[in-house]
């Protein structure tokens, strides 16, 4: 049977197929429906959430230690914060098959970087496969976990969101259990003191050279002849669009077992071609080892390594062809921002936020960075997960070292706080910057969809949990001064806000409201009762001063001619925010 | 590639062009094609941009549609049309959804939402214009309007002999289907050949 599935689903379903016992993650786009996908075989594998990718990759090492088949998934930035276990865990190698999968973002769609985590395989020493669609995605997974128990080693997956999020046929299999295999302990193996670690060294430099034979004979590298004039190497996607471009054209050495390349049978191909074209998206990982051992090819000096490519950029880069398209005046088209939703918990705090004077605002990973956006205009950094505190910590010591009056609000989301801000809180507790930090806690992790966390109650399966009290460790971490707020009351925010700022100490507030989009849990019920009603503008009293869209709420819309606001009562959902900002009284809350 | 058809649906995250999708790649999948269907999520679901991409024939390779590959340009909100324009081959067909979104700056005031936007499509292709929003409220709930488009869409690309009320049912709740089927063969009959 067939089914249409995305790479995720085809990558969880081919973990279910190879017999995985166990899979973690970190929710990150373009990766997240693997595991949400994988938690829905309930009775064969343990999927879980964990705190940060570094977490999720070393639970899947342990599972794999003790002999089951693991996987672990993440965008490609999670695999920086995983990369510590991994370097490691590669020295060790593994007892059960392990795949680590990199779900990288070319284009920087959902990213803050376009980084190339193939290189990762490459550094750590490890095997790669890189599927092209999501047949091979399912097929992949199976394959990886062969190698990786024929291998002793880990296995990276590189998949790309276009690899992630497009759909295409899939055989579906049956499982095929493969039990656990026996744990015995092995100090020379998994107990990386220095003095193992030097002799696994040398066993990670012999498996590179029987992978390197491996690559040079898997079916997951094959050539298709056709017309020999252009010959091309490509891997994921590229592939797709080399054949959209070239067709029968062209030959292909398509490989899918690309750490480390079989060169041995590009040198092969090469030779039998006229011209050799490395297709590749982003960075040139293939064309440069190709050109280390002296193979003449074409890469990067033709193909952009900036952006995701499309079958028209690859045309146009290769053959000098611009495909013919409907000419569009863009002049009139207006930007569509992602925007914070209509009743986000996010906005009235970041409008009285965003009137401070003298205050730089390091921003964090999640929905919240919108808060930098017009016309909140609430934000000056944005890095990477956890950092909003740690920076903020830095800008605040120097600030006051050299007599600045600017002070330090660092915001961050409760997932991101359990993912990393933990740590860097603890810095701040522990070195003494009276920074505010600011956890905004909508109960949920948002931007990528609703995945549970630690503070909601529930894990990935569902199973009710432990709810990790954010106010304790806040505590615990050696803060003092919390206040925990409703920010859609913009008088208590603003007033929390004054009082934290006013302190010659580290301080926290904590923002407790549900995401306006989250399916509330009983005890959200509980405690935050359900939307009721909508706040409309009364128009004979409104005076068009904009306040109210400063908020930048997608509700409310200013009319040029009438000089008047109106509000969406589709999309307005009664949060109030309009209503405390309008100084003409001249917004009311109907329907309640 | 010869045989490979193109369908982009744009529109605002929200506006239900991913479900549409998912009905359109099923029912040609049950038709015996290849189909790669492509989506963005992310930042999209945050009332931004959002673009379904469906390619099907014999075989199918890359699963995005270039600058000038679509066949049909299918958008559920005027403005969008104009942004995805490019996508479009020449000789092409849009069908355009009678309903504007406006975006964040439009909503502040900071700009202005575009004037004359079936006027400038028409001059540039084959536009047939789709109050699917009316459709939708006369039929009974607005919702509907992703499945009034859809039917538009399966006329104008004279895929009216794939069963795609099946795959309607497979995909929507039951108590929703009915209206949702009607909405279908609405959008159908709206599309003159």
């Amino acid at each position: 049977m067939k089914k249409l599935l995305t790479g995720n689903e085809a990558i969880a379903q081919g973990a279910w197929e190879a017999g995985v016992m166990y899979a973690c993650a970190y929710p990150g786009t373009p990766s997240t429906e693997i595991l949400e996908n994988i938690a829905e075989y309930k009775g064969d594998i343990i999927a879980e959430w964990a705190p940060n990718e570094k977490v999720a990759l070393e639970t899947a090492a342990g599972a794999s230690v003790f002999g089951a088949r693991s996987l672990a998934a993440m965008k490609m930035v999670g695999v920086n914060v995983a990369a510590d276990p991994l370097f490691s865990f590669a020295y060790a190698g593994v007892n059960g098959g392990m795949v680590l999968v990199s779900a990288d973002d070319p284009g920087c769609h959902s990213s803050q970087d376009e980084q190339d985590n193939r290189y990762y395989a490459k550094f750590a020493k490890i095997a790669m496969v890189e599927p092209s669609d999501s047949q091979e995605a399912k097929d992949m997974v199976k394959a990886a976990l062969e190698i990786s128990e024929q291998f002793d080693t880990p296995v990276l997956m590189r998949i790309t969101t276009r690899i992630c999020h497009s759909k295409s046929l899939v055989e579906i299999g049956s499982r095929q259990e493969v039990g656990k295999r026996p744990y015995v302990r092995n100090v020379n193996k998994y107990d990386l003191v220095p003095a193992t670690a030097r002799k696994r060294r040398v066993e990670v430099e012999k498996r590179i050279e029987q992978l390197t034979v491996f690559s040079e004979t898997t079916e997951l590298n094959y050539i298709e002849w056709n017309d020999k004039k252009v010959g091309v190497v490509a891997s994921g996607v590229g592939y797709q669009y080399a054949q959209e471009v070239f067709g029968a054209d062209a030959s292909y050495l398509k490989l899918g077992f690309t750490y480390p390349l079989p060169i041995k049978k590009i040198r092969e191909f090469a030779s039998q071609v006229g011209t050799l074209y490395v297709v590749e998206e982003l960075e040139p990982f293939i064309e440069e080892q190709l050109q280390a051992v002296g193979i003449a090819c074409i890469g990067k000096a033709k193909v952009p390594g900036i952006g995701e490519l499309t079958p028209d950029i690859l045309a146009k880069a290769l053959k000098g062809e611009t495909i013919p398209c409907v000419e569009a005046d863009m002049s009139q088209v207006v930007a569509r921002p992602p925007l914070l939703c209509a009743g986000c918990p996010h906005r009235g705090f970041f409008y009285e936020l965003s009137k401070i004077k003298n205050l730089m605002i390091t921003g964090d990973i999640g929905c919240y960075s919108l808060g930098g956006n017009e016309p909140l205009n609430a934000k000056d950094t944005c890095i990477c997960m956890g950092a909003s505190v740690s920076m903020g910590h830095g800008v605040q010591k120097i600030s006051d070292r050299t007599g600045d009056a600017t002070k330090v609000v660092a915001v961050i989301g409760d997932s991101t706080f359990f993912h990393s801000g933990m740590t860097s809180l603890l810095h701040v507790a522990y070195n003494r910057s009276n920074t505010v930090t600011v956890i905004m806690d909508n109960r949920i992790t948002g931007m990528t969809g609703h995945q549970e966390n630690p503070g909601t109650g529930f894990t990935l399966q569902g199973m009710p949990t432990q709810i990790a009290d954010i106010p304790a460790i806040v505590k615990a971490l050696g803060i003092d001064a919390i206040r925990v707020i409703n920010p859609l009351d913009l008088k208590e925010s603003r007033e929390a806000l004054a009082w934290a700022l006013s302190l010659d100490e580290p301080s926290v507030i904590i923002t407790r409201w549900p995401c306006v989009l989250k399916k509330h849990s009983d005890a959200d019920k509980q405690e935050f009762g359900n939307y009721i009603g909508t706040c409309q503008v009364d128009s004979a009293k409104c005076i068009g001063c904009k306040i109210c869209i400063k908020t930048g709420c997608p509700a409310l819309r200013f009319d040029k001619a009438t000089k008047k606001v109106s509000i969406d009562a589709t999309q307005c959902v009664g949060c109030k925010v309009c209503l405390q900002v309008c100084p003409v009284k001249a917004i009311s809350k109907v329907g309640e | 590639m010869t045989d490979v058809k193109s369908i982009l649906m744009v529109g605002v995250g929200g506006q239900g062009t991913i479900l549409a999708g998912k009905i359109l790649s099923m029912g040609l999948m049950a038709a015996g094609y290849d189909v790669k269907m492509s989506e963005v999520h992310g930042m999209a679901q945050r009332g931004g941009s959002v673009s379904n991409q469906v390619r099907f024939g014999k075989k199918v390779y890359s699963p995005i549609i270039g600058k000038g590959q679509a066949d049909i340009l299918v958008a559920f909100e005027m403005m969008e049309a104009m942004r995805w324009l490019e996508y479009l081959k020449p000789g092409g067909k849009i069908v355009v959804n009678d309903f504007r979104i406006p975006s964040g700056p439009i909503l502040i005031g900071a700009c202005d939402y575009p004037e004359q936007v079936i006027e400038s499509l028409k001059a540039k292709a084959d536009t047939t214009v789709i109050q699917a929003s009316e459709i939708a409220k006369q039929i009974g709930n607005a919702r509907t309007m992703n499945l009034v488009l859809f039917g538009a869409l399966v006329k104008g690309m004279n895929l009216t002999h794939i069963d795609f009320a099946a795959e309607i049912a497979a995909n929507v709740k039951p108590e929703t289907l009915k209206l949702n089927l009607e909405a279908f063969r609405a959008g159908i009959a709206s599309l003159k050949q």
